[in-house]
């Protein structure tokens, strides 16, 4: 059964998260005045690149990028079947690490800069993720997202600081501007494809499933804030990660890309305030 | 099923134009033309590219750089030159330093005339070589399927 339950979250995740990035797609398009794309186009973009030829600067390089997707759909697999939200977190930092060293690997400038600068992204946006696992501990006194999502109150009421925080960091992790420093889906010149530059074929392919998987898991994190016993919550949850997925491509519309110093400030001021305020506050009260 | 048709990524390239065919060229990315709707991605990485679009002629500074370009893009590709100087040289073709059409240098598959090129011309262009590139990659294929079986 646990089998089962694991393939399809392998098999539908991506589905989900491809159909995500297409609806961004055309929503930006809309945004900027255009027809855009289909709704299918990024499964267009990720088959053709698997026809395609993959150039190989080293064998290293492409390794890399298997092994990121592995311990995504790792993290993936243990946030869907509610397990421990630290441990979640733990994994989807090695997954975004092997993709750092990717960038590294291939030694081209343009990639060693976008490893760089991932690097960067991930010192702003892992200290909140830290304090969402936390606060949501505190809040049910369990990491396992199975008890926190059937609980009585939903976390938002008692973490709308640490939410809000969240929220914030989740632009890093969709590769959303104004913080789309390492790898934006905008732009597609050399310094903004930063990791990606090196990759093509087959590699590039499975660096977008990966994207698609992180889409979906950093929205599964948005749902957890919401739903609780009631199955009603888990409509609002799943209304919750709309509206936040909607905010994130009007802020990616319209917003200019920032340097790395103001986007690693304000990230951890962000998680310093109302963060660290939010958790302090909700010490005091138990 | 081939999809390369349905999402063909571009990687221009000015060869020594006097940036009229540019403007053109990214004109088409605008709302009014919206490539997009092809699932046109403007990319500048030639290892993300499939299409390769040449405006200006080329002139000996430059050989090398259209040759690497053409060389690190991944298979298949196709090459289309956009405007009269890609094509001939056009009205630069007497200068000291221009070699001569895209042509001279790389093989190219779809010429898209005018001075400049006009939006429409250019989404033809890229359309007809989209037909070109099918092409490519089925031959490719069959190529590939003949090699492993005479290695059998």
């Amino acid at each position: 059964m646990i089998a089962l339950e694991i393939l399809a979250i392998i098999i539908l995740t991506p589905l989900v998260g491809g159909l995500l990035t297409g609806a961004d797609r055309v929503i930006s398009a809309r945004m900027q005045g255009r027809k855009g794309p289909p709704v299918l186009q990024p499964f267009y973009d990720v088959f053709k690149l698997f026809q395609k030829e993959s150039i190989e600067v080293n064998t290293m390089h492409r390794f890399y990028v298997y092994i990121s997707i592995i311990f995504v759909i790792f993290t993936v697999i243990i946030v869907l079947l509610g397990g421990d939200v630290l441990l979640a977190v733990f994994a989807l930092t090695l997954g975004s690490i092997f993709f750092v060293l990717g960038g590294y690997a291939s030694n081209s400038p343009y990639s060693l800069i976008g490893s760089e600068r991932e690097l960067l992204q991930m010192m702003s946006y892992e200290p909140m993720l830290l304090l969402a696992s936390l606060g949501l501990y505190y809040v049910n006194n369990s990491f396992y997202i199975k008890d926190i999502i059937s609980g009585d109150t939903p976390a938002i009421l008692f973490l709308p600081g640490i939410f809000a925080g969240f929220v914030f960091i989740l632009t890093f992790k969709l590769r959303k501007s104004p913080v789309d420093l390492s790898m934006s889906h905008h732009g597609h010149q050399e310094i903004v494809k930063g990791i990606t530059t090196e990759y093509s074929g087959k590699d590039l392919a499975i660096i977008e499933i990966t994207h698609w998987y992180e889409t979906v898991l950093v929205l599964a994190f948005v749902y957890i804030f919401f739903a609780v016993k009631d199955p009603v919550s888990h409509v609002w949850a799943v209304l919750a990660c709309v509206v936040v997925y909607f905010l994130e491509i009007l802020v990616d519309n319209g917003s200019a890309r920032v340097k790395w110093q103001l986007a690693l400030k304000s990230s951890w001021i962000v998680t310093g305030i109302v963060g660290a305020v939010n958790l302090v506050v909700i010490s005091l009260f138990r | 099923m081939n999809f390369i048709k349905k999402s063909p990524w571009i990687l221009h390239y000015d060869g020594s134009s006097c940036n009229g065919c540019d403007i053109e060229v990214l004109a088409c990315l605008t709302p009014l033309y919206d490539v997009e709707r092809f699932g046109v991605i403007n990319t500048g990485n030639p290892k993300h590219a499939d299409i390769l679009l040449i405006t200006g002629s080329v002139n000996e500074q430059n050989i090398p750089v259209v040759k690497q370009l053409y060389e690190q893009m991944a298979e298949p590709r196709v090459v289309v030159a956009v405007g009269i100087c890609a094509a001939t040289g056009g009205i630069f073709s007497e200068c000291y330093n221009v070699v001569g059409g895209a042509d001279k240098v790389l093989p190219v598959d779809v010429y898209v005339p005018g001075c400049a090129a006009r939006p429409e011309a250019v989404i033809d262009g890229v359309m007809r070589a989209l037909a070109i590139l099918e092409e490519k990659q089925k031959t490719a294929r069959c190529k590939k399927g003949t090699q492993e079986g005479a290695g059998v």
